[in-house]
């Protein structure tokens, strides 16, 4: 039963006008609250004094799944957590499984994994802006990145044949060896996105209300961002040039160039400008990928039963939004003994209420835009 | 009963055309509504790269009465908490008012419910600020948070915006020297100018004003949809709803009217004084008849026969249309017999034309920055109004005061005028600026600049 406390701020606070504070319940119904997350917010006027995060409405036990499952049955399982960036959920999956039983994916399948998580990356980020561009009022830049992002899920269905959940990796490297035009494709894509990065810029980056709506709203310093194990874009544009890509090579990374764009202030305005660089630096990752694809077999050499020698791994990946890692204890048999996943929405969305203190209800929703959160990753 | 047959009969025959012209509002403006919202949707649907209705009708242009239909035919929901009687109240106090603002609007010399009220457009003016209180009333009466947190963001809107439209407004009744709608459009075809022309620093002020107080993006507060859900109308559904949506768009006609009304010159051709300009009477039945060749042309790629046949009664009534619409204007070159009695043809058709286009051109720009601007945060939208906008339409009004003396002292009238009032306008906005710029330094050095942190 929900009551009208809010953690953490029980004692009477001073209002403006002494008057009672009102608790205003946002969502688990709200057009702006990216799904299923109940805020509770604790209002002075429109002044946010407390805020309270419920989350839990998209439970789906995925881990306790994972128990019950082989290690191939729950690789579609890891899809349905970030459901708008699927493909780098299977990856890191895939590449967890792989670390515990100690194979490595063909150069060939990296080359290609790496291709698909980048292009990923480009449609979760332009997910993230519409969204959250909508949510701050302007409501075209949603329609002009779905156009964009339609060109990335038809890349998925030529690949594989799904769009949304791909299942696109296996456990020891690739199941589809590449479509014919994949490199055409890519390229053709890498090449017309280049402008479109320019439109959405002109709608927003100099608009006056979009920075007066940006700048200085849910600022996150980069102390307080790794106090709070934030990850992804969110700590980068604190300030904190972390990035697993660079910092922890997985895939095919090592072997491109590629910079980590950090903001400065982190605030909404930054994070806003890392996401934009960082589907730059995407693009051109996939350029230098699909220049050289190497030949040969696109899957290691594992047994059709999967029987891992006991032992754990933890292993994370750069994903979207934020690092994503796996923690899989094996006991010797077919299924894992356990499968612990640090999901970076999650996590990421413990700074909310540091960062919402003191705004208005408006920059309540630019701030969980700006956190980029799937709440089928948050409540798994 | 005689009698009252023959009092009956006095009122009809001496009030017959406001009755008329009010019975075509009541009844006419629900559809034009709809269909002002089936053209906002196909213009955002332009602007965002899609196609937008399509199904109902051919192009979607039967979707307003189908959602029409769908919206009477829907449960009416009254919340359990609600305060009923308000509940039921405030929509219709909503509508009532801005179907009564419509009343004092003249669309052509003929055309008006109120005929030569001495108030005019302060009554126009007066009568669509009350239509607040059926949001306030609203908002109250839902007993929701959201709705009442709507209502106060549009009361305090209301409140900063009306005073900078009113200063506004206030510039261009300098001008005309009268409040009566049909003085006002007169005295700009005796000036030769439109008034927005004389003080476009007004014109910009009122235009930017009136989106405030008609609470459409980037000012749509009271209902933003990504923070109160529906704002006011959260808890309204159905017929009660349409009636706010009725309201809204009632109130963005009835204030594009003002603005045409006062800074646009009316039911006035562009240059209506000027006769060697005469040839732009050709273009409104030349705008319709491309319509109707656009409509023509677009027939056989229809999918069904019905869709067609719509399309071809659409394409004939735009030819109808430019036929009504050229009739004045050919007519007396091919008989300048008859060129007097067409006069008051020409006047009221194409009046009537010249009017509604203003007003469309208006609300289209309305609808062309909800496309494309971000909603303001309500401290910002205060800031704007209090800090500039007033400033700004205050000392706009001083300026232009000393402008029309200046005028009258050189004696200066029609387009010499500007030479008074152009400078005093631009004075206006730099102050204005200056004033802006003066807070904003002022704010910088209170607020503690924050050092980034940047260890990493």
């Amino acid at each position: 039963m929900a009551s009208n406390t809010i953690a953490g701020t029980g004692e009477k606070q001073q209002t403006l006008l002494g008057a009672d504070e009102l608790i205003l319940n946002m969502g688990p119904q709200h057009p702006s609250t990216h799904g299923v997350l109940r805020v509770k917010l604790k209002l002075d006027g429109e002044r946010v004094i407390g805020s309270e995060c419920l989350i839990g409405y998209l439970h789906r036990g995925v881990e306790k799944i994972a128990e019950n499952r082989t290690y191939q049955q729950f690789a579609p399982y890891v899809d349905r957590m970030d459901y708008v960036a699927a493909v780098s959920n299977g990856l890191g999956y895939c590449e967890a499984v792989e670390k515990l039983l100690m194979v490595e994916a063909p150069p060939r399948a990296r080359v290609i994994r790496t291709i698909l998580t980048e292009l990923q990356r480009i449609a979760s980020h332009l997910l993230w802006l519409g969204t959250h561009a909508l949510d701050i009022g302007a409501l075209t830049p949603l329609f002009y990145c779905f156009r964009e992002r339609e060109e990335i899920l038809k890349i998925f269905e030529k690949y594989c044949g799904a769009r949304l959940t791909t299942h696109a990796f296996r456990i020891g490297g690739l199941q589809y060896e590449a479509h014919d035009t994949l490199e055409k494709d890519v390229e053709r894509f890498c090449k017309a996105f280049e402008p479109r990065i320019k439109d959405y810029e002109d709608l927003l980056t100099q608009n006056r209300i979009w920075l007066g709506r940006t700048k200085g709203v849910g600022i996150l310093q980069a102390a307080d961002a790794i106090a709070l194990g934030a990850t992804g874009p969110v700590l980068r544009a604190s300030g904190v040039k972390w990035d697993i890509r660079k910092a922890m090579p997985y895939a095919a990374y090592d072997q491109y160039k590629f910079e980590i764009p950090v903001g400065a202030t982190g605030d909404t305005y930054d994070r806003y400008m890392v996401r934009m660089e960082e589907m730059r630096q995407s693009r051109l990752i996939c350029l230098q990928a699909i220049e050289n694809i190497p030949a040969g077999p696109i899957m290691a050499k594992v047994g059709k039963v999967l029987k891992p020698p006991p032992g754990e791994v933890y292993h994370s990946i750069e994903a979207p939004k934020g690092e994503l890692g796996y923690y899989v204890i094996s006991d010797g048999t077919v299924q894992p003994y356990r499968v612990r996943i640090r999901p970076p929405s999650f996590v990421n969305l413990q700074s909310f209420d540091h960062m919402v203190k003191g705004h208005l209800v408006a920059d309540v929703v630019a701030i969980i835009g700006t956190l980029d959160i799937v709440l089928g990753e948050v409540d798994r | 009963m005689q009698e009252v047959t023959q009092a009956t009969m006095e009122f009809m025959k001496q009030y017959w055309a406001p009755l008329v012209c009010g019975l075509a509002i009541v009844a006419v403006l629900p559809l034009i509504v709809g269909y002002v919202v089936l053209v906002e949707r196909k213009i955002m649907a332009d602007m965002q790269a899609r196609l937008g209705p399509m199904r109902v009708g051919p192009h979607g242009l039967l979707q307003p009465i189908a959602d029409a239909v769908k919206l009477l035919i829907k449960e009416d929901i009254i919340p359990d908490d609600a305060d009923k009687l308000v509940f039921w109240l405030a929509p219709v106090l909503s509508v009532g008012a801005a179907l009564l603002a419509m009343a004092g609007l003249a669309i052509g010399p003929a055309f008006q419910i109120a005929q030569d009220i001495n108030v005019g457009i302060l009554f126009v003016v007066g009568v669509s600020a009350m239509g607040i209180f059926g949001i306030v009333l609203g908002g109250w009466a839902s007993n929701s948070h959201y709705s009442l947190m709507g209502a106060l963001r549009s009361s305090a809107q209301l409140v900063s915006y009306e005073t900078a439209a009113g200063m506004a407004l206030v510039c261009g009744l300098l001008f005309a020297g009268t409040l009566n709608v049909t003085s006002i459009v007169e005295a700009q075809r005796n000036q030769g100018i439109w008034f927005g022309l004389l003080a476009p620093v007004a014109l910009f002020t009122y235009l930017v004003a009136s989106i405030a107080e008609t609470n459409r993006a980037p000012f749509d507060l009271p209902e933003a949809e990504s923070e109160l859900v529906a704002g006011y109308m959260t808890e309204f559904s159905g017929f009660r709803w349409s009636l706010y949506f009725l309201a809204e768009y009632t109130n963005m006609i009835v204030v594009a009217s003002v603005a045409t009304t006062l800074f646009l010159g009316g039911w006035l051709r562009p240059f209506s004084e000027t006769r060697w300009l005469n040839f732009i009477d050709f273009f409104p039945p030349l705008l319709t008849a491309v319509i109707g060749v656009y409509c023509l042309m677009r027939t056989p790629k229809q999918p069904a026969r019905v869709q067609q046949l719509f399309m071809l009664a659409v394409a004939g009534l735009c030819f109808a249309v430019a036929a009504v619409l050229a009739s004045p204007v050919l007519v007396p070159i091919a008989k300048p017999s008859l060129a007097a009695a067409v006069r008051p043809f020409y006047a009221g058709i194409h009046g009537g034309f010249w009017f509604i286009f203003k007003v469309s051109a208006y609300i289209y720009f309305f609808m062309w920055l909800r496309f494309t601007l971000p909603r303001y945060r309500f401290d910002q939208l205060m800031r704007l109004g209090w800090h500039f906008l007033i400033p700004l339409s205050i000392i706009n009004v001083l300026l232009i005061g000393i402008a029309m003396i200046v005028g009258v002292y050189y004696h200066l009238n029609g387009w010499r005028l500007l030479l008074a009032t152009l400078p005093a306008s631009i004075m206006a906005l730099i102050i204005a600026l200056f004033i802006l710029a003066l807070d904003q330094k002022g704010e910088a050095q209170k607020a503690p600049s924050r050092a980034p942190d940047s260890y990493a």
